[in-house]
């Protein structure tokens, strides 16, 4: 008994130690970014210049506004396409179904580098060329599969009688759809939303393919300006995205729950 | 009953297309066609299109096959590949068994959400992160200094094992994420009768609870290991000079050297590779589904 007690406090210490590994240098960074000296000298003094030099940043505000008109037209896009596909797939059986499913594997499995790259290769290839477009295209597809899994769980727990029962009740296919299957499957296509956005606006190795000089992404722009070297406005502008998308992911987390069981 | 069968088929494919055709057009346009594209122009000389003449060649991979340098990055990747996931076994699968065995309720969603929160925010912004800590005169650097008596240079920066720690903080989440997901669907009862007949704590760990969380640890692995191996942002970033691996040589094809079909064929390799690695654990993660 008493060693089980040891144990599970040494369990408790030992997952105490992993959140500060993978919190730590992420709050390190934050505080740096209200820190006054650009060379990240100590003691620390407090300041929001970055924040302010990062208002009148021209290239940052346009490619954070380029990142989040993409990351919104690729929500809706991949919202509307991937529950009708999820309702298909649900709803009918036919030949090839399987393969369907398995069709969705891929645009997750093969790393970005390779799909990027191919992406990259095609599209030039066909004249679509690169840009914000082609970011776009990309983008869609690579948030859709997830859109449909995440909506396809939902609808696992639909019962297919209640369509039966609106539909005997003398409702059309449409107002069947509208007023029963829609409501049910709403959670699971706000979490799918919610995960599209934010496969949209942290992708990075697509877009970085994908971009010109121009016609660029928040992160695209944030590598090329670590590679030109550090500076605490990239500090600050990381911190804004940090809080952007774990703030999203929390909201996803309340629509739809991650461990599996409940 | 089997025509029958065969007929509703029918109609249930003509009923699902509609609802299906604009998600699979879209995937087919920009991921499937790209990657067919990728294999055509992988043996080619030059782009068509780019106005210079074109003809098929097997050059490319000639050149992957005869120059040792891509070979050996190849090598580099898988082994750094190997060397993350490992960490992440290490680092992630007691922190899964706590959260699934010894933490309870509220406090067990709290911090399971604590734990793959990070997950989901920017990989690159985090790789920046790391770049603040490691760097000499950064925070480790600092804070080490500060407690110990003696004086130590820490410039982890742009080394092998900066690039190890950033992608083990990376890819961590996931290990911990299907460990746990597996480990709390073994039932306690199944623990407590190993324990009372008289298995000591490492046999239960040895014989039931591994052996049971198998699958986790396998689809962790691979959602780890398949991505690492084509990293390029993190080694750039936290590697500098030391930080070449396959990856990164693929990058420069496309934006520094310009040679394209060479950077296809590199990709393509790197695909095949990935395909096997996916087709060997596949088995196993299908048991798991």
């Amino acid at each position: 008994m008493m060693t089980t007690r040891i144990l599970e406090g040494l369990g408790r210490l030992y997952v105490g130690l992993l959140l500060a590994f993978l919190y730590l240098p992420i709050i390190i960074m934050a505080l740096m970014s209200f820190n006054v000296s650009p060379f990240y000298q100590l003691p620390f003094e407090w300041t929001t210049e970055w924040y302010t030099s990062l208002w009148q940043d021209d290239q940052i505000i346009a490619a954070t506004w380029n990142s989040l008109e993409i990351a919104i037209i690729t929500t809706i896009i991949c919202v509307v396409l991937g529950s009708a596909a999820s309702l298909a797939l649900f709803r009918y059986e036919f030949r090839g179904k399987k393969v369907l499913h398995a069709l969705l594997f891929p645009p997750i499995a093969i790393p970005w580098l390779i799909t990027g790259t191919a992406m990259l290769i095609f599209f030039f290839g066909v004249g679509i060329g690169r840009g914000l477009f082609a970011i776009l295209l990309g983008h869609v597809a690579l948030a859709l599969p997830y859109v449909i899994v995440v909506v396809s769980a939902r609808l696992q727990t639909f019962a297919p009688e209640l369509e039966e029962a609106a539909r005997s009740l003398g409702a059309n296919q449409w107002q069947v759809t509208r007023r029963v299957t829609l409501p049910w499957i709403m959670p699971g296509v706000i979490a799918g939303g919610l995960f599209a956005f934010a496969v949209s606006f942290d992708q990075f190795v697509v877009s970085y393919f994908l971009a010109t000089p121009g016609q660029t992404t928040l992160p695209v722009e944030i590598y090329a300006a670590i590679r030109k070297g550090f500076t605490p406005e990239i500090n600050a502008v990381s911190t804004i995205i940090i809080v952007v998308s774990m703030a999203l992911m929390l909201l996803t987390a309340r629509f739809f729950k991650f461990g599996g069981e409940k | 009953m089997a025509v029958e069968g065969a007929v509703a088929s029918r109609s249930g494919l003509r009923s699902a297309l509609p609802l299906l055709a604009p998600a699979y057009l879209w995937l087919t346009v920009a991921i499937f066609l790209p990657l067919s594209a990728m294999v055509f122009f992988s043996f080619m000389t030059e782009l068509p299109l780019s106005g210079k003449p074109w003809a098929f060649t097997l050059g490319n991979y000639a050149a992957f096959f005869s120059q040792s340098l891509y070979l050996t990055l190849l090598l580099a990747s898988l082994r750094l590949g190997l060397e993350v996931t490992l960490w992440c076994v290490v680092i992630g699968y007691p922190a899964a068994y706590v959260l699934a065995k010894v933490l309870k309720g509220r406090s067990r969603e709290a911090i399971f959400l604590l734990v793959i929160l990070p997950f989901w925010s920017n990989g690159l912004v985090r790789i920046f992160s790391w770049a603040m800590v490691l760097r000499q005169g950064g925070i480790l650097d600092t804070a080490l200094n500060a407690v110990l008596p003696f004086k130590i240079n820490i410039d982890l920066m742009y080394s092998y094992p900066a690039v190890i720690i950033g992608l083990v903080h990376s890819y961590v989440p996931y290990m911990v994420l299907t460990c746990y997901l597996t480990l709390q669907a073994i039932d306690d009862s199944l623990i407590e009768a190993g324990r009372s007949l008289g298995a000591s704590r490492l046999q239960v760990l040895k014989r039931v609870i591994i052996p049971l969380s198998m699958p986790g640890l396998v689809a962790g692995a691979a959602l780890i290991f398949v991505p690492v191996v084509g990293s390029f942002m993190e080694p750039r970033i936290l590697g500098g000079r030391t930080g070449t691996f396959y990856g990164t040589v693929i990058e420069d094809q496309f934006v520094a050297v310009f040679n394209w079909p060479l950077g296809a064929a590199l990709s393509f390799i790197l695909l095949a590779v990935v395909l096997v690695i996916l087709a060997v654990a596949s088995p196993v993660l299908r048991r798991a589904a």
